[in-house]
């Protein structure tokens, strides 16, 4: 697959500086790259800003899908690495939420060279409680979600991708963009769920030495402040950032302070 | 219209229902149809506190409206596997959007149980375009979801059975090829994979099975007696398929064996008629056709002897150098293995330099011709066809042969072998090559 394979592939999205030092913007489990929109215009101005969709997601190639391989973190961590080698990005900021933070986790294993540094938008290295371990869900209420995804089925296809909606209060939004956002094929969402929700990253942070932003929510029920908490003491080289926002979105529920986060993080560097 | 009480139908009734219907309709306040409507209404801040909830969704969730308004978010409403899909799903399209509708989730009452739901939510923005609040109506969809479930069991059997449909015609392709494979294994056994180096004679052969994927019938070989003498045969066994190839087989190693054991053809075919005519237990009883021969060095003119024996079987083509065509006939040679007591005929020959004896099987002279392939190629075209063809070398003699066969296209039905034993030609001197060839340029 040459590069311009993978640009294609993964919907590869390039703006900003183009001189500027290069930030990836991965998007987590459920939308696509659309989820950066409110905070891309404030890192463009002095950052090269790349934006992507995993395979599965958004316009990826879904003919590029293969079952076993994004069955696990490590495909969509090389889904990251290959991005980074098509545009040949060296010491890149990689900027993952939910959990491409993990994906970030592992790419930078994969290609040291390549990731530079990590902001983790809020992370969870195991969604699932373990013995000493709050991580916020038991294994039940993850088969709960992947039956909500079920039950959403008839859904996607019908109802949801295509009866929306004009957007009169948002015109700068196309028609295309809103119609297809989050209009994931359901069985790769399911792959994907499980990929997400089933993973159990704890023992690899440990791993990590480069600069490290980890951003939190007051209050999220996928990502708790425990689970902030376990992200930062495990990096050593992590710095802690609480953000004034409710929910697991905080790059669209507090898009501005949530730039200034990652700004102020990146001229530190 | 209403019925009184005795089951009448009066005037002074009907305009007393009227008029009660009349009066509650205009009492039914926008205030009164908020709360008492057959959906739930909830709004909510835009960090998803509720900030107004109705009476009817309060009733579905058994809760009181002082514990929800102002101390729960929209999503604590819901269950586990819906607060995550409201995150990752549910509050990013709507942000996105500013609306969303018919999102199927589940409330989790006060009491633990579940009422599915489907959700539209849409966003109020204020004067400058400022996102204000989350306006949300949820209806009841436990029928709704019932039938959906339905209709999703339905799609998965339907997507299963195409996928166990899929697996077993992979099934079946994987099974024909490993037969086709096994096919072609047991036919390397019933023919020798490449004829022997036999000095001073060249060989040449060709088969074909009428069938792609099923065993011949016909069988040819060639091999060493030892003393400088080589034996060979060709022969065609009634029937095709598995058991036509388990009399092949016991023929051609039947015949290898008797070889040894005498010098006279006609002796190894009637070895063979023993060996044949003793198949116990088999319902469908086979013979074939042979012709069976041994080549030695000595003949009369210091050619080579050949004296070969046939059960049944077509003559033999002798091409000779000089171009004439010869007829190795063996008349009144009976099939192998159809009685237990049977006649050879024999015949003998020489080859000299620039002969070569062609066997063959009917499938050649049984061929369909014509234009609508209703006429037999027949004996005597194929041997006016090798009377124009003399002389030729063994190699020479089987592609003209192959090519002739394939022009017959589909009206070839049958197997077919050939075997040609050539006694080479004296090269030419290497002056007069060069001359002829210089002739040409």
């Amino acid at each position: 697959m040459t590069g311009t394979d993978v640009l294609h592939r993964n919907n590869v999205t390039v703006t900003g500086a183009a001189d500027g030092p290069p930030v990836v913007l991965a998007h987590g489990f459920g939308c696509d790259q659309n989820m950066w929109r409110s905070v891309v215009p404030a890192l463009a101005q002095r950052y090269r800003v790349v934006l992507f969709d995993y395979v599965g997601s958004g316009k990826a190639d879904p003919g590029a899908w293969d079952e076993e391989r994004y069955s696990s973190l490590e495909g969509y961590a090389r889904d990251v690495v290959e991005v980074c080698r098509a545009l040949d990005l060296r010491q890149a900021v990689l900027v993952g939420h939910s959990v491409s933070s993990m994906v970030g986790v592992l790419a930078l294993r994969e290609a040291p060279e390549r990731i530079g540094a990590l902001v983790m938008v809020a992370p969870s290295p195991r969604y699932i409680d373990d013995d000493g371990y709050t991580g916020g869900f038991t294994a039940a209420d993850i088969d709960e979600l992947l039956s909500s995804l079920e039950s959403n089925y008839l859904g996607w296809s019908s109802a949801m991708a295509p009866a929306i909606m004009g957007n009169p209060d948002r015109p700068e939004l196309g028609q295309e963009l809103t119609d297809s956002f989050c209009a994931t094929d359901p069985d790769m969402a399911r792959v994907f769920a499980r990929a997400t929700f089933l993973a159990d990253n704890r023992d690899d942070l440990g791993e990590v030495k480069v600069p490290t932003l980890v951003l939190e929510c007051t209050q999220d029920i996928i990502a708790p402040r425990e689970v902030g908490a376990f992200v930062h003491s495990a990096i050593p080289s992590s710095r802690l950032v609480t953000l004034d926002a409710v929910g697991h979105c905080p790059h669209l529920s507090a898009p501005e302070a949530t730039a200034e986060a990652i700004l102020e993080f990146l001229e530190r560097l | 219209m209403r019925r009184g009480p005795g089951g009448e139908t009066g005037p002074s009734s009907t305009g007393a229902g009227a008029g009660e219907a009349l009066a509650a309709l205009l009492e039914d306040s926008a205030e009164e149809l908020y709360e008492s409507a057959p959906c739930g209404y909830l709004s909510t801040l835009m960090d998803g506190t509720i900030a107004r909830i109705n009476a009817t969704l309060l009733g579905w969730l058994g809760m009181e409206r002082r514990a929800v308004v102002g101390r729960k978010r929209f999503a604590d409403l819901l269950t586990v596997g819906g607060k995550l899909y409201h995150e990752t799903h549910f509050a990013p399209l709507l942000s996105m959007r500013g609306q969303i509708s018919g999102v199927a989730l589940e409330l989790r009452a006060a009491d633990g149980s579940r009422l599915p739901v489907l959700v539209s939510s849409v966003v109020k923005h204020g004067g400058a375009g400022e996102p204000l609040l989350i306006r949300t109506t949820v209806f009841d969809a436990t029928d709704r979801r019932s039938y959906e479930e339905e209709l999703l069991r339905r799609r998965k059997e339907a997507d299963q059975a195409r996928a166990e449909a899929e697996q077993a015609r992979r099934q079946a392709e994987a099974d024909r090829a490993r037969l086709a494979e096994a096919l072609s294994v047991l036919q390397r056994a019933l023919l020798p994979e490449v004829l022997p180096r036999v000095p001073g004679v060249d060989t040449a052969s060709y088969y074909r099975t009428a069938f792609p994927g099923r065993l011949g019938g016909d069988f040819y070989d060639v091999f060493p007696l030892g003393d400088d003498r080589w034996a060979f045969f060709l022969g065609d066994v009634q029937g095709k398929g598995p058991e036509a190839a388990t009399l092949t087989s016991q023929a051609r190693y039947a015949l290898r064996a008797a070889a040894l054991c005498s010098d006279a053809p006609e002796e190894a075919l009637t070895t063979l008629n023993a060996v044949l005519a003793e198949r116990d237990g088999h319902d469908d009883p086979r013979y074939c056709t042979v012709v069976f021969g041994i080549l030695e060095p000595g003949g009369d003119t210091g050619g080579t002897r050949v004296r070969i024996a046939s059960g049944g079987h077509p003559p033999a083509l002798v091409l000779r150098g000089s171009g004439w065509l010869d007829l190795l006939s063996t008349p009144g040679g009976m099939p192998v293995g159809m009685l237990s007591e049977a006649h050879f005929a024999t015949a003998v020959t020489e080859l000299a330099p620039g002969d070569t004896l062609v066997l063959y099987t009917d499938g050649l002279t049984e061929a369909r011709t014509g234009p609508d392939r209703s006429t037999l190629y027949g004996e005597e075209a194929l041997y006016s066809f090798a009377a124009d063809l003399a002389p030729a070398t063994a190699q020479g003699a089987v592609a003209a042969l192959t090519e002739l066969l394939e022009s017959f296209g589909e009206g070839l039905d049958d197997d077919t072998a050939l075997l040609a034993l050539g006694a080479p030609a004296p090269q030419p001197e290497p002056g007069a090559r060069t001359d002829r060839t210089g002739g040409l340029h």
